[in-house]
């Protein structure tokens, strides 16, 4: 397990292996405030989780990794491409999911909805009804692909709202708080969705109990990555930290 | 006018969106080129036979439009009363009708992807002063989405209030509203960023 800094210092580091996100000396302030200082990471596993507390700087962390934050210094990097100057080649990369699904189901109604992402790709309109239809039935809502997406329940909706990203094909999907908003069996639901991806996920999330099975968990505190190791050690850390 | 797509696979779903616009202003205009009681009477039978048998759409759906207007149109069927005759209310009630039936058929067989493509097509004469037909299509199917989710938070906030002792429909209200909407504004632009609304390509693909 490792203490604070992980890997080595990155100026100089040789050329990436073309799957692993990393970052190196991350910096992130809004405005005066700093969020995160100092984050040197490689990541590599395939499911990674992030805890921490309120304000630690998870959601920010997040945003980094598909370009939604740009760092105020330091560089990261996605299979190699620098978020800041590839911007969308990172976001065809790395899918994100956000906590409110309400907010990122942008049509009225579910089949439309998962079609956004695709036709945004520019893919054809035989293609997208194709990988529409596949996710819907993915994630059981071929039964709701005319219904208006308000009308859906909580978990259902945050399963189209994943579904829209998976339907994108992402090599990568980051999921900020995905079941903070769920109940316990649309929890169970979409813990048991993320963890069939064949994707790498990065998933920032309250509900300790999801990363049981993940590879890695980090720790943030204060903007710090605080501890980062495999689950049974970094989560017993983190509980004990805040007893 | 909100998700009231019905679906089906009757003609009137399978006819393409822009037709149905099209028919649909036509009737508009051939009902006040032609004010006679059998066309109006004629063009609501129409409607009526498109909606109800050949789409078969539930009453209930058409009421559901006819509703909100009914006072309205009872209304003007008394004004006309007074002022000029009762054939020249029935008329004019008939034909207003007629075309609030006639909007809701269209807006129940048709996806909301394809009537904003139709709004897209639309405008693309006017990408050469600089809009973007794209974009004013998202922004019309947004606005749809996202009205009844801004009323579902609203009533929230409503019932959070009510239950504090608050009573009524008050200024306090927005306020908590605002924030929320804010928020939500917030994190939609990330997810459209996320999922690529940048990189709309010069021409959708069109769909259904
Ligand atoms: N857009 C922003 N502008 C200014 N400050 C922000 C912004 N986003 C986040 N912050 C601040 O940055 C700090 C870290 O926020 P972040 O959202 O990354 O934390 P978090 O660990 O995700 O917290 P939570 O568990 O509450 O989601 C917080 O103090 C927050 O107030
Ligand atoms: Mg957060």
């Amino acid at each position: 397990m490792h203490w604070g800094r992980r890997g080595a210092a990155a100026a100089d580091a040789p050329p990436l292996p073309r799957t692993a996100v990393e970052l190196r000396d991350v910096t992130h302030a809004y405005g005066e405030r700093t969020v995160l200082s100092d984050v040197t990471l490689t990541l590599t596993e395939s499911r990674i989780g992030v805890i921490g507390a309120n304000g630690s700087g998870k959601s920010t962390f997040a945003r980094l990794l598909n370009g939604l934050v740009v760092p105020t210094a330091g560089t990261v990097l996605v299979d190699g491409l620098d978020t800041r100057t590839q911007v969308r080649e990172v976001r065809r990369q790395v899918g994100f999911v956000f906590q409110d699904p309400d907010a990122q189901i942008v049509h009225p109604t579910v089949a439309e909805d998962v079609a956004f992402g695709p036709t945004n790709q520019g893919r054809p309109a035989d293609e997208i009804a194709r990988r529409v239809d596949e996710v819907l039935d993915r994630y059981g809502l071929d039964g709701h692909r005319d219904h208006p997406a308000h009308l859906l329940s909580g978990g259902q909706k945050q399963l189209l709202a994943i579904a829209g990203v998976l339907v994108m094909e992402p090599q990568r999907v980051v999921f900020d708080e995905p079941t903070t908003l769920l109940d316990l069996v649309n929890t169970r639901r979409v813990a048991e969705v993320i963890e069939g991806l064949r994707q790498d996920v990065v998933v920032v999330t309250h509900h300790l109990d999801l990363l049981a099975r993940f590879d890695r968990v980090l720790v943030f505190e204060d903007g710090r990555l605080a501890a980062d190791g495999s689950p049974a050690e970094a989560v017993p850390w983190y509980v004990a930290r805040n007893a | 006018m909100l998700s009231l797509y019905a679906p089906g696979t009757s003609p009137v779903h399978r006819t393409r969106a822009g037709l149905k616009l099209a028919a649909l202003a036509a009737l508009g205009t051939g009902l006040f080129a032609l004010p006679r009681i059998e066309v109006v009477a004629a063009a609501l039978v129409g409607v009526l036979v498109a909606g109800l048998v050949v789409a078969r759409l539930p009453a209930r759906a058409l009421w559901a439009q006819v509703r909100p207007v009914w006072l309205l149109l009872a209304a003007l069927f008394g004004v006309h009363l007074l002022v000029t005759d009762a054939l020249t209310g029935t008329v004019t009630v008939l034909r207003l009708l007629t075309l609030v039936l006639a909007a809701a058929v269209v807006t129940a067989t048709t996806r909301v992807t394809a009537l904003v493509a139709v709004v897209e097509w639309l405008l693309r004469p006017l990408e050469v002063v600089g809009v973007r037909p794209a974009r004013v299509g998202l922004m019309v199917a947004m606005t749809l989405r996202f009205i009844p989710v801004v009323a579902e938070r609203a009533a929230r906030i409503r019932e959070a209030q009510a239950a504090r002792g608050a009573s009524g429909m008050r200024l306090g209200l927005l306020v908590p509203l605002l924030i929320q909407v804010l928020q939500l504004a917030s994190t939609l632009g990330e997810a459209l960023d996320a999922r690529g609304a940048d990189d709309v390509p010069a021409r959708r693909p069109r769909r259904a």
